[in-house]
């Protein structure tokens, strides 16, 4: 019993001491973000390998899920005869939740890994080390671009995911199972709200953005420098950065959408 | 020991890893000018040394002063500002992998100075030029051998002039002829340069061979020091078994156990 609560208090202790020093990190690198604003060449190179480079994953996801959508409302809607209606849920359920959401998972998964081990590699094969040895900050020259940019990178990947998820619906709706084209887009039209849907969906894929770049970079800086650490912590990185991503889903559309 | 040349002065430096003291109270100086060599078996904290005179580890107590200044009571700027003047060539070589080889000698100039690409460029093959890898400034590190990649690292770490080199064990892992070459190197950029060079190694006959003065640690101590002669006749038998590579002697090759008898029929659960 002792020893359970011994091993209860250490893991505790452990996690608020990692959780402090995940803090101080946050706050160096927010403190280089105006170095990093003065060398665009920095934010432009990680905009490229962040942003661009998950492109492709992000808009065949968003297609397939806009299909699905297309496919799932319309069997649904069809029963009730407001099958003109397809368009407006589809892109409410995309521009709410699907977007910011899967986008965000999605993106935590192919980047967020990606930058934990190679950050973690970087330590590892003392790279870092390095670095400070030669006079250079690692956190204002490696962290900080790549966490502007990852937040950059995100609402605009979400918008990307959205948009296409609002085609792959009208290819399915409209073209496939013959849904009027003109209701699918008046309906959008009518019923999404730039600010109550668009601006908030935006809003959530910032905060998702901030917090997948926070863990993914401090699981790498902080990972034990082995390969077995590397590992761990790149799967740290996607577990967690998944459960923060759906917690804080719900409170933001609790606060923004609910009356809870 | 003479302090007024010393362009490291170590006092009373005390370390420890969790319960094991990696220094006990070690002093030593490293003179102007000079290649010092410090030197002793696997895990005696060498390459922590290092760390601490670069201020990357806090020692528990005593102080490390470098030019002057002491190193742990600097702000991150002006300890900044005295790495400027310190290279240090890591085992691994460190070199920043997603980048060529002349991006890699470019980097600390397009850091810390305003100079243009052009003059940059001189710099650098200048550099590469010194390390005899001119003609290969195109090649990834992953594209260089050990070597290679070592020398690499040196070119970097004097593409700001430093006045001090800190070697960590350079020699390690090389064939005979890069071998031979880095310690010409190490040798010929000390001269040339006017810098100052600390060598940890564990490699006698190659560091014996250019070091001025080398010191022997052990188990926390400085357990031998002087000029290379001075140490090969040295009588102390922790140094000669070092220097000379003996397998027996009070340096002993088993990591602390209870006895193997004991051990082998104790009934400990295998772990």
């Amino acid at each position: 019993m002792i020893e359970l609560l011994r091993q209860l208090g250490e893991k505790t202790r452990h996690s608020f001491a990692k959780l402090g020093r995940g803090s101080f990190f946050l706050m160096q690198i927010i403190m280089g973000t105006m170095d990093v604003l003065r060398r665009p060449a920095l934010l432009s190179k990680q905009l490229y390998s962040i942003g661009v480079l998950s492109f492709f994953l992000i808009s065949i996801s968003g297609l397939f899920v806009g299909m699905v959508l297309g496919l799932q409302g319309y069997y649904i809607l069809s029963n009730f005869g407001a099958d003109e209606a397809l368009g407006v849920m589809v892109a409410t359920s995309l521009v709410r939740e699907l977007g910011p959401v899967v986008g965000a998972l999605l993106f935590a998964g192919r980047a967020g890994s990606a930058l934990t081990a190679e950050i973690g590699l970087m330590k590892a094969t003392e790279q870092l080390s390095g670095m400070e040895m030669m006079a250079i900050d690692p956190i204002k020259r490696i962290m900080t671009p790549r966490f502007l940019a990852g937040i950059i990178s995100l609402p605009l990947l979400t918008a990307l995911f959205s948009s296409v998820g609002v085609l792959g619906g009208h290819l399915v709706g409209v073209e496939m199972l013959g849904v009027d084209e003109g209701s699918y887009w008046a309906q959008m039209h009518a019923g999404l709200d730039v600010y109550d849907d668009i601006l908030n969906g935006v809003i959530k894929s910032v905060v998702f953005g901030f917090v997948i770049l926070w863990i993914a970079l401090f699981e790498g800086y902080d990972a034990i420098p082995t390969s077995e650490g590397v590992s761990r912590a790149t799967t740290r990185t996607v577990v967690n950065s998944a459960f923060a991503i759906l917690g804080l889903d719900f409170i933001l559309t609790a606060l923004m959408f609910g009356d809870i | 020991m003479d302090t007024d040349t010393a362009i490291v002065s170590i006092r009373n430096l005390t370390f420890s890893r969790g319960n094991r003291k990696i220094f006990d109270d070690i002093s030593l100086d490293i003179h102007r000018g000079k290649i010092t060599a410090i030197m002793g078996p696997s895990g005696t904290g060498k390459t922590t040394l290092l760390k601490i005179i670069g201020g990357q580890l806090r020692p528990e107590k005593g102080t490390v002063k470098v030019n002057g200044q002491n190193v742990h009571q600097l702000s991150l700027k002006s300890l900044y500002q005295l790495r400027k003047g310190m290279g240090m060539l890591f085992q691994s070589g460190a070199l920043l992998t997603d980048i060529n080889v002349y991006n890699n000698v470019a980097f600390p100039l397009r850091e810390h100075t305003q100079l243009n690409e052009s003059m940059i460029r001189s710099l650098v093959l200048m550099k590469l030029e010194a390390v005899g890898l001119r003609g290969a400034r195109n090649l990834m590190p992953s594209e260089l051998s050990g070597g290679m990649a070592r020398r690499v690292a040196l070119a970097r770490a004097i593409a700001l002039d430093p006045m001090m080199i800190l070697y960590d064990e350079p020699f390690t892992g090389q064939d005979p002829i890069s071998m031979a070459t880095l310690v010409q190197l190490i040798k010929t950029l000390n001269m040339t340069l006017k810098l100052t060079s600390i060598i940890v190694s564990h490699d006698v006959k190659e560091t014996a061979a250019i070091a001025d003065y080398i010191y022997v640690l052990s188990q926390g101590k400085i357990i031998g020091q002087g000029t290379p002669e001075a140490i090969e006749q040295s009588d102390s038998t922790w140094v000669q078994q070092f220097m000379h590579g003996n397998a027996d002697g009070p340096v002993h090759f088993h990591f602390p156990a209870i006895p193997y008898a004991e051990d082998l029929f104790s009934s400990d659960n295998p772990q």
